[in-house]
């Protein structure tokens, strides 16, 4: 691992969260001037990036496991001791470097698109904290380190959804985050518990050696492992806890393309990642993972298709690309999935930014109200363009290669799954069209003047669609996903081009290249028209545009009707009566008892002498009546 | 002679007599305050450097300076230093008594430096009164009725204490020939039975140095003189005196009469019984206290019922366990008084009222000083993430272990209660109506006590580990 010393890899979530100290504390009481601040957090992340690199690099080069002992935090009489320790291996060492990256890029566009905002203070303090946890929870060797810094995630993605909290649909979509995240978080939790009573140990690697020599039961294992599969489902936004995430896109859009698209949202997958040993050892789990995965995916396509905000489209698509790579999970591979989160970390976060780009110039994020921006936005219009061919699969560019793995490996598992996949490909190319047509073609509908965007914004953009293009290649010798233990090593010839031997690869790029036909003939050309489409196909297009109802279901249904009016009113009744009648009866009971005790303390000084003799009488009689 | 040892008492004593020499030739506020000051510091740089690896006799044994002494002086001198910075916020009060008043609080310090090294029955008792008679003199320092009145009580019961104790003393002598800690143990090694008379020696010397922890049923002095003190004094006799107490008690029992297993069962479940009564009755007893000091001063006396469960453990583990949690418990309760005190200084000094209902509205008037008042008051309670949390839990997972269950119990109950009456002054604070307008604001010197004890009640509630590693390597040396 290229031998860095073990104190600059604690730096590496250390510096984020120094920032984060520094800008919350220090800077908030000098008051310093509000520019200051995101430089210190960039310069923080940029460390913490460089770190990440180093280690990533030597990782690739030759793959291992490293831990890194810390130190003792908490030892309850030998019977819960808890050590804080890192883990190094390929996989943490890939998240490392998408974090870091995307966080620091992301922190360069906030410069430019935050630019005036108020509390830019707060803004990058919290940023640093979601950084610092995110590492942290890549990181951690412990599962109760692991689920603090998953909270703390969960906090961040909260606070930045709220962040312009005096709208009361952004605190009320925070609101909504936390709650359902916190129903998947529940059982991560359970998981926990389940797999410390039985193995004996938080230790991942601990609890993975116990899972393979037998010493868990197959039971627990399917348990644990659904639990934490319950975990990733709210954080990764998977049916039928995904409703949060739509709503999530209230946030600042870099925080959307931050922590919505390209990591938190993504840890889902790291997380049954990291456990996949458990995965492994339960068909019934993986079964499990794959088609919540594949179902996501078809559904979260097909209510991208007709949603006419910019970034609903995108929250969408993210939902899907996050079913794909649990779908990539299912079928028993970690390396092709985390070889999907990590090409699709760049892209999205890059769609993401050039959304945010055009709002920053038009004000909206109402596709319907753009249109003909390609002219006025050249530089966001082609980095979008390469975003969006990223999405779809085309060859050559990142998400062709790591979509083909995935298609690949269901193709020889499981055919149903394998053909939702490629429908949902279809589905991917042809909305990602749509929105690029309504966007940057045809003519602008509104009377403001767009402009693009400044250097700070467009910068990080031509990174990420550098990588959006060449992130792909990093696998053509199948270097990537070998190190992540699952697959063949090539040439990168062959990687490159020979993989158009296999049918499969034309089948996608047929199925990609129809779909962004589709999206030319209706959006471009107007060929077909869109609103006939839609009143042909009527039923579905109200199935899609409500999103299935399924929010209607969850509010008024489930929450009102169940919780509120039954279960909740009973728990008020049996808290009412039996809890806060127990509490102040013991209450009372004590305060009378205070009250008549308390004449013993006269202030009359033969009475205290008295006591003291008193006392040492019991004392006495106590020990002769023990001893 | 190993002098050197005990440089940093020798220190303290010294700078005591200077001030008082200086204050006769030229009175001068600023004068008292830097050489105390400058007296602690370097006390404090003398112990830190110290070698303590090897426990170290002096005097021929009426001392031994170990691991043990050195946590204890550390944390001893630390709350002396913000005992003396808050007490600026005091000066108007104790002006005419300034130079004195550094004068007793060194002297007092020195005393209680020395209980927790004492190794002899003669040395632990010249420490303790040391330590006592000057705190009698400072307790009627405001020189009102009731201060007054404070401190004559708090003489006299000390006095009949003093007596109890040294009579202790003589019964275990007579039984062992002996006044040296390990002399002692060794005698008791070769009885078959420890007498009767050694028994009730053993008891009356315990009831004696609870006298100084404020144990019930010896606490009824504590209430009166709290009130009573100028209130730094009430700090610094609840956060110093009463740790130094303990101290002396866990070592003179720990060295002397920690065999054989009977023997060392008996004080333990003493101790285990008195610590359920004095928790229980200092609870129950605040409640219904509306005066702030009073309700600190049984606020202590609960937390001397927790810290005699070490004393407890450390009995019935036969001096093998017990000691690190019970040293960590002491810096957390330490903090938690610097910096629930200072603030409470600061503003009963401003309301001229020792009443709670003065406080209303704080969080809106001073909202950091309600900040930091609040981290005192959540650590006093035991809430996480503070050091107050992360000490009962060692405390208490600790007494777990060595079959004290019943006494957990008690404790968690206990603790439940002591919720109660804290978060009602922070009630108080948060929903009432302030009863004037107008910032106040603490000195700068209170101000640092208060932020920098609530940063180390913060710091050592995530990270525990940093000061119980510490303690773990600076237990008492057994004979």
């Amino acid at each position: 691992m290229n031998n860095i010393p073990e104190q600059l890899i604690w730096m590496i979530p250390g510096l984020p969260l120094a920032a984060f100290v520094a800008l919350f504390i220090l800077v908030r009481s000098l008051k310093i001037r509000s520019n200051l601040n995101g430089y210190l957090a960039i310069a923080a992340t940029a460390a913490s990036f460089a770190l990440s690199l180093w280690v990533a690099a030597g990782l690739f080069n030759a793959p291992a496991e490293h831990g890194i002992t810390g130190f003792e935090w908490l030892n309850l009489g030998g019977i819960l001791v808890i050590e804080l320790g890192l883990t190094i291996n390929p996989l943490t060492g890939i998240m490392l470097v998408v974090v870091t990256l995307v966080s620091l890029l992301v922190q360069i566009y906030s410069l430019g698109y935050m630019h005036g905002s108020k509390s830019l203070n707060r803004y990058f303090a919290f940023i640093s904290l979601f950084t610092f946890a995110m590492l942290g929870l890549v990181m951690a060797d412990n599962l109760l380190i692991m689920f603090m810094c998953w909270e703390l995630v969960g906090l961040c993605s909260y606070l930045l959804i709220g962040f312009w909290y005096h709208r009361p649909a952004a605190a009320q979509a925070a609101r909504k985050a936390f709650f359902i995240t916190r129903i998947g978080d529940f059982g991560f939790l359970a998981a926990i518990l389940l797999l410390f009573t039985s193995a004996g140990t938080l230790n991942v690697n601990d609890i993975h050696a116990a899972a393979i020599a037998g010493a868990v039961s197959s039971t627990v294992i399917t348990w644990a492992a659904l639990g934490i599969f319950m975990g990733a489902m709210g954080k990764s936004a998977q049916f039928p806890l995904h409703t949060w995430l739509p709503d999530a896109m209230e946030g600042p859009t870099p925080v959307s393309a931050l922590i919505h698209a390209a990591t938190m949202v993504a840890s889902g997958v790291f997380l049954v990642g990291r456990m996949y040993p458990l995965f492994e050892l339960s068909p019934t789990a993986l079964s499990t993972v794959a088609t919540i995965g594949a179902v996501t995916a078809l559904f979260a396509g097909t209510i991208a298709l007709v949603m006419h905000d910019i970034k609903k489209v995108l929250a969408y698509s993210t939902i899907s690309q996050l079913g794909y790579m649990m779908l990539g999970l299912g079928l028993g591979d970690v390396a092709i999935a985390l070889f999907h989160l990590f090409t699709h970390a760049f892209f999205k976060a890059l769609l993401f930014m050039g959304a945010g780009s055009v709002n920053h110039s038009t004000g909206t994020f109402d596709m319907r109200k753009m249109g003909g921006l390609a002219r006025l936005m050249p530089w966001t219009c082609a980095t979008f363009v390469i975003g969006s061919l990223s999405l779809s699969g085309i060859w050559p560019l990142a998400g062709f290669f790591s979509k083909e793995e995935i298609l690949n490996s269901a193709l020889s598992n499981q055919p149903v799954l394998f053909a939702m996949a490629l429908l949902t490909a279809f589905m991917t190319a042809f909305y990602m069209f749509r929105v690029v047509f309504l966007t940057f073609g045809g003519e602008y509908q509104s009377r403001l003047k767009p402009h693009e965007s400044g250097k700070v914004m467009i910068i990080p953009m031509l990174v990420l669609a550098v990588l959006a293009v060449s992130a792909g290649w990093l696998n053509l010798t199948g270097r990537l996903t070998t190190i992540l233990g699952h697959g063949h090593e090539q040439s990168w010839i062959y990687g490159f081009l020979g993989i158009f031997t296999h049918p499969l690869a034309w089948i996608s790029l047929a199925v990609a290249g129809s779909g962004i036909f589709l999206a030319w003939a209706m959006y471009q050309k107007r060929w077909l028209s869109a609103r006939k489409v839609a009143w042909t196909f009527r039923s579905a297009y109200t199935v899609f545009f409500h999103k299935y109802w399924i929010d209607e279901l969850y509010e008024k249904y489930i929450g009102a009707r169940l919780f509120n009016n039954g279960l909740f009113n009973l728990f008020n009744r049996f808290d009412a009566v039996v809890i806060d009648g127990t509490v102040n009866d013991v209450a009372g009971l004590n305060l009378k008892s205070s009250k008549a005790i308390r004449t013993l303390q006269n202030g009359r000084l033969t009475q205290y002498g008295l006591v003291f003799l008193f006392g040492i009488a019991a004392i006495a009689l106590l020990v002769i009546f023990t001893g | 002679m190993n002098w050197p040892f005990i440089l940093p008492e020798i220190i303290i004593a010294v700078s005591a007599v200077i001030i008082i020499l200086a204050d006769l030739a030229k009175p001068n506020r600023w004068l008292s305050s830097v050489l105390a000051l400058a007296g602690i510091t370097a006390a404090a740089v003398f112990t830190f450097a110290g070698d303590y690896s090897q426990p170290a006799s002096v005097f021929n044994g009426m001392l031994t300076i170990d691991g043990w002494s050195q946590f204890l002086r550390l944390l001893l001198l630390a709350v002396s230093l913000g005992v003396l910075a808050v007490s600026i916020e005091y000066y108007r009060k104790l002006e005419y008594t300034w130079a004195e008043f550094h004068a007793l609080s060194l002297f007092a310090l020195a005393g209680m430096m020395l209980m927790s090294s004492a190794a002899d029955l003669v040395s632990a008792f010249i420490a303790i009164e040391i330590t006592a008679i000057s705190f009698f003199v400072m307790v009627g320092m405001l020189k009102d009725a009731r201060s007054s009145e404070a401190s004559l009580k708090m003489m006299l019961i000390g006095g009949i204490a003093s007596a109890i104790m040294l009579y202790g003393m003589a019964l275990v002598f007579g039984s062992t020939a002996g006044t040296r800690l390990n002399e002692i143990s060794l005698a008791i090694g070769g009885m078959s039975n420890p007498s009767a008379g050694l028994l009730l020696g053993m008891l009356l010397l315990l009831a004696g140095l609870l006298f100084e922890a404020a144990a019930v049923p010896f606490h009824m002095w504590a209430p009166d003189a709290y009130e009573g003190a100028p209130t730094p004094i009430t700090l610094y006799l609840s956060a110093a005196s009463k740790i130094a107490g303990i101290a002396i008690i866990a070592r003179v029992f720990t060295t002397a009469f920690s065999q054989p297993q009977n023997l060392s069962a008996d004080w333990g479940v003493v101790a285990a019984v008195i610590s359920a009564l004095t928790m229980t009755l200092g609870n129950i007893l605040a409640l219904s206290q509306t005066n702030i000091k009073r309700l600190l001063a049984y606020s202590g006396i609960a937390h001397t019922g927790y810290m005699l469960i070490g004393i407890s453990v450390i009995g019935l583990s036969q001096g093998s366990a017990g000691q690190a949690n019970l040293l960590f418990y002491m810096a957390a309760f330490a903090l938690a008084e610097l910096s629930v005190f200072s603030m409470v200084i600061v503003i009963t000094r401003y309301l001229k009222t020792d009443e709670i209902s003065g406080f209303a509205g704080l969080s809106r008037r001073s909202p950091r000083m309600f900040a930091l008042l609040c981290v005192g008051l959540f650590s006093l309670t035991g809430l996480p993430p503070t050091a107050g949390f992360m000490a009962k839990l060692f405390i208490f997972t600790g007494a777990v272990n060595h079959g004290l269950l019943w006494l957990i119990i008690i404790a968690v109950l206990n603790t439940v209660i002591s919720a109660y009456y804290y978060l009602k002054i922070i009630k108080v604070m948060w929903m009432d109506e302030p009863a004037g307008s107008g910032e106040i604001r603490p000195g700068t010197p209170a101000g640092m006590v208060a932020f920098i004890s609530a940063a180390g009640i913060i710091l050592l509630g995530i990270a525990p580990y940093m000061l119980l590693k510490l303690a773990e390597g600076s237990l008492l040396s057994l004979p």
